[in-house]
């Protein structure tokens, strides 16, 4: 599979009709930090050129996830496929090589690199030498902040300048799966959407898309299919519609009142909880849902649930 | 003038050495402190080959140079290195130093005890004069290394900041996974970083040998030392700037020795002591050297996090079980000592008791303070010195002179602490280094006999019968005064001050935000240490009746921090292991043939033990001896499995989104579990 | 009676690194126990003023006055001793103790009552008192259960109401909380919004607070100030601060 820029809507697939081609394979996962086993068993799929988000609560394993997709971590169990090839067990450059990038959590660049190093560093990796002046122009002209920051350290960068510079990467050479991480975390809306605008663009270019997110009224405006974890293991696999439901599940089984959380996650709820004024609870920044957007919207697999771990 | 272009080649061997400090920093991520025992090697394997087995100059140069030099790196990197995670960089300093420690001491077990004297040269025959500058002579030596470090300085200088592959080396410096999820097999990046600068080493060792008429490995080390001081004022980012200060090293030594006085005592102390100087005056004024090592990498929170302590998982009964049976072992050691022992074993013991004592001090900088100290060995040296020089001068007995010279090498450590305020981990080790090596090459000497000779102890400087050979009184001395230095680091740790220690080493701005005063908690464990070092040495002093430089160098203040990680260097258990296994040790080795290089042996076992650092950071014999009562514990108490380790949110307290910083793994009083694979129901 | 002034005054104060200007003449006061939100972009200067309050920066210009006292030229630990508790952008617990060891270092570090020579007599030990207070703080921040636990066993969660126990023990006028929430999922951001809702009710405590969760910030906090590219562009209620159209453009993206 190439990590070319196919059209969303136009991939060519030698599958039987009726089934759409899966970029990513995660099936049986397990892995362990050391002693510690941070997942359980865990099975999903991202549709290529669709975007999947991955959503659950702290620890319950999403950013493990990501690091066993993309190699930086080993699964104890399980195999990960990447457009229908084996990567399982494969170390994290030859993962990248195949096609995938990862923009993990936290600062995402070389610190005690330039800006320009940052991107030389890659685009000469990918692209090869006389690819990279060209690389170099698209990539300013897609983020001009970039441009301008071309010869400060990557360390001195805001935290949104830093996921630009990782956006820009990928904009610029897509691959055909990009994972992203926490992308949104401690970010200012107005910077988020900025994110999220690239996030779409990377994948309008076909490169599918798993974002992992804390946050998930953003998340599942822009993707098609969900999955949440919880405590390693998957409660729900399938459309983004489903994804809300299945979260007040999973509080609900924890013994939390998910009315009384789940009012922090929909803006559309304007009236909070009994005894709250509504001033406090609003957050005016959402955008509201207005439908979903991105392209690759998958008519995805059949819903299905797997009850909690 | 005259006196200035001679330095110019004396210089470059300076600069040669720190630009390839700089780019190995630069290039994977370690300061090598081995580099001295990698030149060493190839120098000494080159004149093996010509000398003895008269070998082609070209053909011994490739095997030792381009051949066996690189492959020694690869070794380093695939086996050592390549375990450490970027951010432990204590782990990554003790590594080196243990290599260090262990590489010459390694060679004469090899290939026996013989010296190599008069190495070849390899490129200009090092006595001809092939022209003249400005009236100034330029030999073949000076030829050659002027070139070579021109040629060198330029070919490096482009690697890493020009070429693609100079790049992959500086990011996978930063963070060896990061440059993987660009498409970089971080893994060979890293290996070429260490084959070229190995290859740098061999380099620079065998075209520096021909310098030395006999090929030793201090020479090699001293230089690396002094070599460091240029790189360390080009904060190990600069090749220019380092050669470019090594250079204007030698200039100033030679100038130096053109003007002083020959025969003054102070001027050979100004000039061998020049280079530590530098270093000094670099840690203290050159702001970039404060964060030196701290890393920054940003996927550091992927590493296992290190195990917990289990001292309090420990099941209580275990406890008293294991504190009667150390009461049982004091018991019967002494009763031992005052009998049966042979006079041989009783000496041996007695010098036990003694390094005890000195590793005690390093288990309260190293393990409470949680700063890596290279100089305990110098501080025990202070306390000996001025008591013997107190005793020598003023007659007063040893005893008191012990007094005195420990609260001096209280003072001597409180001075180092003073002026390392600012420094931590690989800034701080440094600053160590220097202070001990500008004992070594400035102080010491000076206060030893005119001849260098070691002064001996005179039975009038101690009373009380303790040089009597065939009494107990110095036993009875020593195990009293190890008593009290233990109960007193016990008491400390258990203690506020313990509390404090114990809350810096886990986050200094936190500690700080609580109130601690860390300037004065620093400088006070520094102190503590430094007299308890003392101590030590003044003990030392009456067991071995002597007193010389040679018994506190800088070299058994590294070779002490390779014991003591091996054994534990949070535990007053481990102190006592170091000490007398370091001794016992020795004694054992006197009983092979000499062939196995007598002495050496000893570090090169506890380099072993020392190289498993990384993975055991409590002491691998800490590790295995909690295993062993762990399970003891089992099987005398029937508990069922061993105490679960934390569980699956422990990844995401460390992990989540924040990039936590790895914890320092050396400031740690960390044990290993049993691995414990908790699964979920 | 004349009236004490505020508890905390920030007054001018800039800090620049090599160019770069962090913290550009922000000023504002914190009243005592009275709470205050500050927010912004990643980059807008908060967590460096935050440094520049309690120490571990020395601002180029300005001055920073709590309780009468000038903070500015004195040591992070003095500033510590007055009575400022600090929980930290990264969560900066002290890996080798149980969370109980945690408070008693806190508390007698606050008191100052830590001297050598007792611990050389072996009097050291933690005295009911100091237990009787921890037990307290550990029971107001919901912890008390996880008294023994080492904090290395402890999720993100739990960590972050340690830190912020520890802040507390040393009962500080001033708490600067440096995005407690960061990290933390919906769950655990509640339990923390009540945590400090109650100690605002209890014990009084002034409070400024930095997050990005604006929601955890409104349901807190009495004041809102904004801050982006190291200045204050706006000050006041959350709602009107939300409100502010250079607010909407600066941070929270123009909308409808």
């Amino acid at each position: 599979m190439t990590s070319g820029g196919t059209e969303a809507g136009t991939l060519t697939t030698t599958a039987e009709p009726g089934t759409v081609p899966l970029a990513l394979e995660v099936e049986h996962i397990s892995a362990s930090y050391g002693p510690y086993r941070a997942l359980f068993d865990v099975t999903f799929s991202v549709p290529a050129g669709g975007i999947t988000a991955l959503i659950g609560s702290n620890g319950a394993g999403k950013s493990t996830v990501s690091r066993v997709v993309t190699g930086l971590l080993p699964s104890t169990s399980g195999s990960v496929r990447l457009n229908g090839r084996d990567i399982t067990g494969l170390p994290a450059y030859k993962i990248a090589r195949a096609g995938t990038a990862h923009v993990p959590e936290g600062r995402g660049v070389f610190g005690s690199l330039t800006v320009e190093e940052n991107l030389k560093l890659v685009f000469r990796q990918r692209g090869g030498r006389r690819c990279v002046p060209d690389a170099l122009v698209r990539a300013y002209d897609a983020f001009p902040v970039l441009g301008e920051r071309r010869r400060q350290n990557g360390g001195t960068l805001s935290g949104g300048e830093q996921r630009m510079l990782s956006l820009a990467k990928v904009l610029v050479l897509p691959p055909s799966l990009l994972v992203a991480d926490e992308i949104s975390l401690g970010l200012a809306p107005v910077v988020i959407d900025v994110v999220y605008d690239g996030l779409r663009k990377i994948n309008e270019a076909g490169t599918a898309v798993m974002v992992v997110e804390q946050q998930v009224d953003r998340v599942l405006d822009l993707a098609g299919t969900a999955v949440v974890l919880e405590h390693g293991s998957v409660a729900y696999d399938g459309p983004s519609d489903g994804a809300l439901a299945a979260v007040e599940r999973v509080l609900t089984a924890r013994g939390e009142d998910p009315a009384e959380d789940l009012s922090l996650l929909s803006p559309a709820d304007e009236a909070g909880p009994a005894g709250r004024p509504s001033g406090q609870r609003r957050r005016p920044w959402s955008r509201g849902r207005g439908g979903r957007q991105g392209a690759g919207e998958s008519t995805g697999s059949p819903e299905s649930t797997t009850p909690p771990g | 003038m005259g006196f200035a272009l001679p330095g110019i080649p004396f210089g470059c061997t300076y600069a040669m050495v720190a630009v390839a400090l700089v780019l190995t920093y630069q290039a994977t991520g370690v300061f090598n402190f081995a580099f001295g025992a990698q030149a060493y090697v190839s120098a000494f394997i080159f004149t093996l080959l010509v000398q003895n087995e008269h070998m082609s100059v070209l053909l011994a140069f490739v095997l030792s140079v381009l051949l066996l030099a690189p492959a020694l790196g690869l070794i380093f990197d695939r086996y050592l290195f390549r375990k450490i995670p970027n951010s432990n960089t204590t782990a990554k300093l003790v590594t080196g130093i243990t290599l260090f420690v262990g590489i010459p001491a390694l060679l004469p077990v090899i290939f026996g005890s013989n010296n190599q004297y008069n190495p070849p040269s390899i490129l200009f025959n090092p006595d001809n004069v092939y022209f003249r500058v400005l009236g100034t002579p330029i030999n073949g030596i000076s030829l050659s290394t002027v070139v070579v470090t021109a040629v060198v300085l330029l070919g490096l200088v482009i690697l890493m900041r020009l070429t693609p592959l100079g790049l992959q080396m500086r990011g996978a410096v930063e963070s060896r996974r990061l440059v993987q999820l660009d498409g970089v097999n971080s893994g060979r990046v890293v290996a070429v970083a260490w084959a070229v600068s190995s290859l740098m080493a061999g380099l620079a060792g065998v075209l520096l040998a021909p310098l030395y008429a006999q090929l030793q490995a201090e020479d090699y080390a001293t230089l690396v030392v002094a070599a460091f001081a240029a790189a360390a004022w080009a904060v190990l980012r600069s090749m220019p700037i380092a050669a470019v200060v090594g250079i204007l090293m030698g200039v100033a030594d030679t100038v130096l020795q053109g003007y002083l006085p020959a025969s003054s005592v102070w001027s050979s102390a100004a000039l061998t002591s020049l280079p530590f100087i530098v270093l000094v005056a670099a840690l203290l004024l050159v702001p970039g050297l404060r964060k030196l090592g701290e890393a920054t990498d940003p996927l550091a929170s992927i590493d296992p996090p290190t195990p917990p302590t289990t001292a309090a998982l420990r099941a209580p009964q275990m406890d008293r079980i294991i504190r009667i049976g150390w009461y049982i072992l004091l018991a019967a050691f002494i009763v031992s000592m005052l009998t049966w022992i042979p006079k041989v074993w009783e000496n041996v013991f007695n010098a036990g008791l003694c390094f005890s004592v000195v590793f005690l001090s390093i288990t309260l900088i190293t393990g409470m303070g949680g700063q890596l100290s290279l100089c305990q060995a110098m501080l025990a040296g202070v306390g000996a010195f001025t008591a013997a020089q107190l005793a020598n001068h003023l007659g007063l007995s040893l005893l008191v002179g012990g007094i005195v010279g420990a609260v001096a090498a209280g003072l001597v450590a409180v001075v180092l602490a003073v002026a390392s305020l600012r420094l931590r981990g690989l800034g701080l080790a440094l600053m160590t280094i220097a202070a001990a090596l500008f004992f070594d090459s400035a102080v010491f000497p000076q206060l030893s006999t005119a001849n260098g000779s070691p002064i001996s102890v005179q039975s009038k400087w101690v009373g009380l019968g303790l040089l009597n050979p065939n009494g107990h009184a110095f036993f009875v001395l020593a195990m009293v005064v190890l008593v009290v230095c233990v109960l007193g680091v016990l008491l400390i740790r258990q203690g506020t001050t313990g509390r404090y220690l114990a809350a810096m080493r886990g986050s200094e701005t936190a500690a700080a935000g609580l109130g601690i005063n860390l300037t004065w908690q620093r400088v006070l464990i520094f102190g503590l240490s430094g007299v308890v070092a003392g101590v030590g040495g003044t003990l030392l002093t009456i067991q071995q009746q002597s007193v010389s430089a040679e018994a506190f160098n800088y070299q058994l203040s590294l070779a002490f921090v390779v014991i003591v990680v091996t054994t534990g260097v949070s535990t007053v258990e481990g102190a006592i292991n170091a000490g007398f296994g370091f001794v016992v040790i020795q004694q054992l080795l006197t009983y092979l043939p000499s062939r196995f290089g007598g002495n050496s042996l000893v570090f090169v076992l506890f380099a072993f033990g020392a190289f498993t650092y990384a993975s055991h950071p409590e002491g691998i014999l800490e590790f295995q001896k909690r295993r062993w009562t762990q399970r003891m514990e089992r099987l005398v108490f029937h508990t069922g499995d061993p105490p679960p380790g934390p569980g699956p949110s422990l990844a995401g307290a460390l992990g989540g989104g924040q990039g936590h910083r790895a914890p320092d793994a050396a400031s740690h009083a960390v044990v290993a579990v049993e691995p414990a694979v908790t699964d979920r129901g | 009676m004349a009236d004490p002034g505020p508890l905390l005054a920030v007054d001018g104060v800039s800090k620049i690194f090599g160019g770069i200007t962090a913290v550009e003449s922000v000023c504002f006061e914190v009243e005592a126990g009275e709470s205050v939100g500050l927010v912004g972009p990643n980059g807008a200067g908060k967590t460096t003023l935050f440094n520049c309050i309690c120490g571990q920066l020395q601002p180029e210009r300005g001055s920073i006055i709590l309780d009468g006292h000038q903070l500015l030229g004195t040591p992070t630990y003095k500033r510590a001793r007055l009575g400022i508790g600090r929980t930290y952008q990264r969560v900066e617990v002290f890996p080798d103790m149980t969370v109980r060891e945690h408070l008693l270092v806190a508390d007698r570090a606050r008191l100052r009552q830590g001297r050598l020579w007792k611990d050389l007599l072996n009097r050291s030990a933690p005295t009911p008192e100091e237990n009787a207070r921890v037990d307290a703080v550990l029971d107001m921040v919901g912890i008390a259960d996880r008294g023994d636990a080492p904090v290395s066993s402890l999720g993100l969660g739990s960590c972050r109401l340690v830190e912020l126990a520890r802040a507390l023990v040393g009962e500080p006028v001033l708490l600067l909380a440096d995005e407690p929430s960061s990290g933390l999922d919906v769950h655990e951001t509640h339990e923390l919004s009540e945590v400090l809702r109650k100690l605002q009710r209890e014990r009084g405590m002034a409070v400024l607070l930095v997050e990005h969760d604006l929601g955890m910030v409104g349901s807190v906090v009495d004041r809102t100030i904004v801050m982006n590219l190291g200045a204050v562009i706006a000050q006041g209620t959350f709602d009107d601060v939300m409100a502010d159209p250079a607010v909407r453009q600066a941070y929270l993206g123009v909308s409808a």
